[in-house]
């Protein structure tokens, strides 16, 4: 262990540690407030040292004797989840006070999460990413139950152990197989040692337990990460956790969480078993199709908000399959197969933007009426016009359409589908679009024609407008100039396909 | 000069929004970026054909290839003066909109800006872009402006336009990649010409999935459902710039991408677009005489009159040296003449509405003594739409037989056929609306206020000069439409 190892994993770290502070120091910050922007002061840390390894970037660097890697993929996650947990933060500025005298554990275990997140995407081989997995796992259970005296809230907390629990199996399991056949754990060999990929090439055909070992590992690893990205056939939990999770911790599920187990999965899939992607992309290109599909027809007949916006993860978890089935081996040209990680990355980034915007307007409103139901969004422009733009904005940038961030990533995402082949998927890919079109649009329709039900206003607490007005703006700014986060997207991207 | 076109609307818009505090602001505001706009159009229409013309070209998302092109050709022109003039009859036939005036003001200019945005875009991207973007202005003026059924008719426009547009983006993306990595381009001018036999899945393919988009919007038979809804209960001036452009850009999408990029797909597709097109036409005149309420009346006849288009692109399709491809010519005069001519008729039904609360036709008669300067311009609009010689209307019909007898004669006497219905529909209508008895119901209406004359002018204007004159529209369209006959094999 060097200096530069710690460097390398600094951000993680330095989460780590901030977490570890918040609980220790929790009972002591008494103010109203206080425990958050302590937190959100410490935030700048990992985010400070997150920018200056970008800047840094040269290559893959591998830390720990090569546990862990440095990389675009690995630091781009955890710039974005470190923004994400910090825009989280400072939305749930009032609503965390009613956690008092807990304030502190509700802090530091979104940051043990986010710590967990942050060496997951950097995870060079098997046992790192089971262990950054159940990092970032565990304290999530004990988030998404926070509000236990809530109906749903306990029950939101064990499904989700639960359920997380035989995913991690399921996993594990498929990690065995994979270990089994190739004889090594390792995604990334600094030392020029063997990895899977190389263990793949060399013994086509030729495993210990037949040729089939690698593709049932295969199998049952996506299954796995499935739970983690609400991939059917794991998605069954999910709108049962946002239901009864408080809304920031939903937030954080649904972007922090499902973007750093989407850089997971295409470590491990294009980097580990890239030699045989042409085999896994059929299956990634099929899932992606059921799991849009099913989030999107599901979310039709939702009357509770949170829900809906559990089954709306699900879709959009379906379009970024989409990148993730766009693999090299099948695109048109050489040099192209960067396009389905770029695509994913990018719209990781906007998809952040767009959700945590519907997600902060949820909050605002149900803090204030405690009706989580569609039916109480009505008359929500008379009530506050601002939270009602806001609404609007991201229910338009969640179908896709322009000047939004939603818009040119789903463009991103169909063009590297349409590269390798999968024109079939962005006609499913794109009518999906036309389904949820019915249901984000219903929400501006209830929040703008509808009569209130009461005509008393929804004050917006000044923390929650400023992370909601930055969500907004990043979703409009990008919209219209999707360069700069391509860019960054790319390089990114870069660490999977070179 | 380009982006200005574009941008002014969208300024107007801001504008409104930030400034139209007291009551009559955002009207004045919405009035004066629409004059600015049409002034802007009537330049770009002048001399688009100067030396380079008024092209704009800047990369946008370079990763992908992806320009912020636009340019204006001989097709492009007259649709960008067409929403120019409509633009401000919209805004005019909306000054007495009082209800959330400011935001009603700026959505009406954001969907200009996106109309001007498909007709000016080159790369097919952009296109796209703004061929979305024009749904959510029209989704929020719908369903909030709107009557009756609003919200179910906002939904049901939006979900359509989508659906078809879900397989005009991937038409476009298959395009990109049908071709090695330097020739890829959403360029349409560059991809015209090119061989699209051999794309990543068969051309015909690709040329439906553009149909498609361009079907719905247009309509054509059966993919109309959604125009009557979206026509009766969309307030006026939506009407007007639905009927007045918004169907145009189905038209232009089939002339510019279907026939410029697919001359081959287009013929093997004309005899069955020929006989959807007698379809749209013959159907539409028959339900139309079913009517009673005066706009799903106006809204049916566009949907028939809407089939002359595809009538005219068909034959040219199947037989481009026919007459020197004056079908295509007709059907591209059809789609600025039947904007102006439509636009009026909407502008009339929503101005006597107004005064009388009812489109109920047989609630009405006799009007034409109580409101003279209303009826005189409603007459004017029916003369115009059944295809009265001196009105822009008759030279439209008349190219489009004209290209089309020899190539699709039974086809073409169909269609004559809807233009008899036509008559037949419009003068019982005003027959029934504006003569008849004098119902003492109706002694206290105020005639056409100064507003709704100039908005009534700003219409009639084009009507009869383009009828007197065509060659001020046509030669522009005979320069733009030359290259696609050449695509399409005429000598």
């Amino acid at each position: 262990m060097s200096a530069r190892d710690l460097y390398l994993v600094s951000p993680a770290l330095s989460l780590a540690i901030l977490a570890t502070a918040l609980v220790l120091a929790g009972p002591l910050l008494r103010r109203s407030g206080a425990v958050q922007a302590v937190a959100l002061a410490g935030l700048s840390v990992p985010l400070a040292l997150g920018v200056s390894l970008w800047a840094g970037l040269d290559g893959a660097e591998a830390a720990f004797g090569g546990a862990l890697v440095s990389d675009g993929l690995s630091v781009f996650l955890g710039l974005l989840v470190t923004c994400a947990s910090a825009l989280v933060l400072l939305a749930s500025f009032t609503h965390a006070e009613r956690y008092r005298p807990y304030g502190g554990e509700f802090a530091g275990l979104l940051l043990f999460s986010a710590a967990g997140l942050t060496l997951l995407a950097g995870a060079a081989d098997l046992l790192t990413i089971y262990v950054s997995l159940e990092l970032a796992s565990l304290p999530v259970a004990a988030l998404a139950a926070f509000a236990k005296g809530r109906a749903g809230g306990v029950e939101a907390g064990v499904k989700y152990l639960l359920l997380s629990a035989v995913a991690s199996a399921v996993l594990l399991y498929g990690f065995a197989f994979l270990y089994g056949a190739t004889g090594t754990l390792r995604l990334i060999a600094p030392d020029g040692g063997p990895t899977i990929a190389t263990a793949v090439v060399a013994g086509h055909g030729g495993f210990a337990y037949g040729g089939s070992a690698v593709l049932v590992g295969a199998a049952l690893a996506a299954v796995g990460f499935g739970f983690k990205l609400s991939m059917v056939p794991a998605q069954m939990w999910t709108p049962d956790v946002y239901q009864g999770a408080p809304v920031p911790v939903g937030a954080f599920l649904a972007v922090a969480s499902k973007g750093a187990a989407f850089a997971v999965v295409l470590r491990l899939f294009t980097v580990g078993l890239g030699p045989v992607e042409a085999d896994w992309s059929v299956l990634f290109a099929v899932l992606a199709a059921i799991t849009m599909t099913v989030g999107n027809l599901t979310a039709l007949a939702q009357s509770n908000l949170k829900r809906l916006l559990g089954y709306s993860t699900i879709a959009h978890a379906g379009y970024m399959l989409m990148g993730v089935a766009a693999v090299a081996a099948n695109s048109r040209e050489a040099g192209d197969g960067s396009l389905g990680p770029t695509a994913v990355l990018f719209y990781l980034a906007g998809y952040a933007a767009m959700n945590l915007a519907a997600f902060f307007v949820a909050l605002a409103v149900t803090e204030r009426t405690g009706d989580e139901t569609i039916a109480g969004l009505a008359g929500l422009a008379k009530r506050s016009p601002v939270l009602a733009a806001a609404l609007a904005v991201s229910a338009i940038a969640l179908t896709g359409l322009p000047p939004t961030v939603g818009f040119v990533g789903k463009l991103f995402l169909f063009n590297a589908a349409v590269n390798t082949g999968l024109l079939w998927l962005v006609v499913v890919g794109a009518l999906n679009g036309v389904v949820s079109a019915y249901y984000y649009l219903n929400l501006v329709r209830v929040a703008y024609l509808r009569e209130p039900v009461s005509p008393e206003r929804i004050g917006v607490p000044r923390t929650l407008a400023v992370a909601l007005g930055v969500c907004v703006c990043a979703v409009l700014v990008l919209g219209v100039w999707p360069s700069g986060l391509l860019a960054l997207a790319r390089t990114a991207a870069a660490a999977l396909v070179p | 000069m380009l982006t200005a076109l574009i941008l002014i609307p969208l300024v107007g818009a801001i504008a409104v929004v930030v400034l139209g505090r007291d009551a009559r602001a955002p009207r004045v505001i919405a009035t004066g970026a629409a004059v600015a706009e049409l002034a802007v159009a009537a330049v770009v229409f002048a001399g688009y054909e100067g030396a380079g013309g008024y092209a704009v070209d800047v990369s946008w998302i370079g990763a992908l290839d992806i320009a912020y092109l636009l340019r204006v050709d001989g097709l492009s022109a007259p649709l960008v003066l067409l929403n120019g003039i409509l633009g401000l009859a919209a805004v005019l036939v909306s000054w007495n909109v009082e209800l959330r005036a400011r935001e009603y003001f700026a959505w009406l200019a954001v969907l200009q800006a996106a109309v001007m945005g498909v007709f000016v875009a080159q790369d097919l991207v952009l296109f796209f872009v703004f061929w979305e973007l024009e749904l959510v202005p029209m989704f929020l003026l719908i369903s909030r402006w709107g009557t009756g059924r609003r919200e179910y008719s906002a939904m049901k426009f939006l979900v359509y336009t989508l659906a078809g547009s879900a397989f005009m983006l991937a038409a476009i993306l298959a395009l990109y990649f049908s071709f090695p990595g330097s020739e890829r381009t959403f360029d349409m001018a560059a991809l015209a010409g090119r061989d699209m036999g051999s794309l990543l899945v068969p051309g015909s393919l690709v040329f439906s999935g553009f149909l498609v988009a361009f079907a719905v919007k247009l309509p054509v038979f059966p993919l109309h459902t959604w125009l009557p809804d979206a026509h009766t209960d969309a307030p006026t001036a939506v009407s007007v710039m639905l009927a007045g452009v918004l169907l145009k850009m189905g038209g232009y999408g089939l002339l510019r991408i279907n026939a410029g990029l697919f001359p081959d797909q287009l013929r093997d597709a004309a005899p069955l677009l020929a006989a959807l097109a007698a379809l749209n036409v013959l159907y539409g005149a028959f339900i139309v005489l079913r009517q009673t309420d005066l706009k799903r009346m106006v809204a049916y006849s566009s949907v028939s009159h809407m089939g002359f288009v595809v009538l005219g692109l068909a034959s040219t399709g199947a037989a481009p040296a026919a007459l020197d491809g004056v079908g295509l010519s007709g059907a591209a005069l059809q789609l600025f003449t039947h904007g102006t001519i439509t636009g009026l008729l909407f502008v009339m039904v929503g101005l006597v509405y107004e005064r009388t609360h009812t489109r109920h036709i047989p609630d009405m008669g006799g009007l034409a003594r109580q409101v003279p300067l209303l009826a005189l311009g409603f007459m004017i609009a029916g003369l115009a739409s059944l295809g009265l010689p001196t009105t822009s209307g008759f030279v439209a019909e008349l190219l489009v037989f004209m290209g089309t007898f020899s190539v699709y004669g039974l086809a073409t006497a169909l269609c004559a056929f809807g233009v008899v219905l036509a008559a037949g529909y419009i003068l019982w209508a005003a027959q029934r609306v504006l003569f008849g008895p004098r119902l003492e119901r109706w002694d206290h209406l105020p005639d056409a206020r100064p507003v709704d004359l100039a908005a009534m002018a700003v219409l009639i204007v084009p009507i009869f000069v383009v009828g007197v004159y065509p060659r001020l529209i046509t030669d522009a369209f005979e320069a733009g439409l030359a290259p696609i006959l050449r695509g399409l094999g005429a000598a």
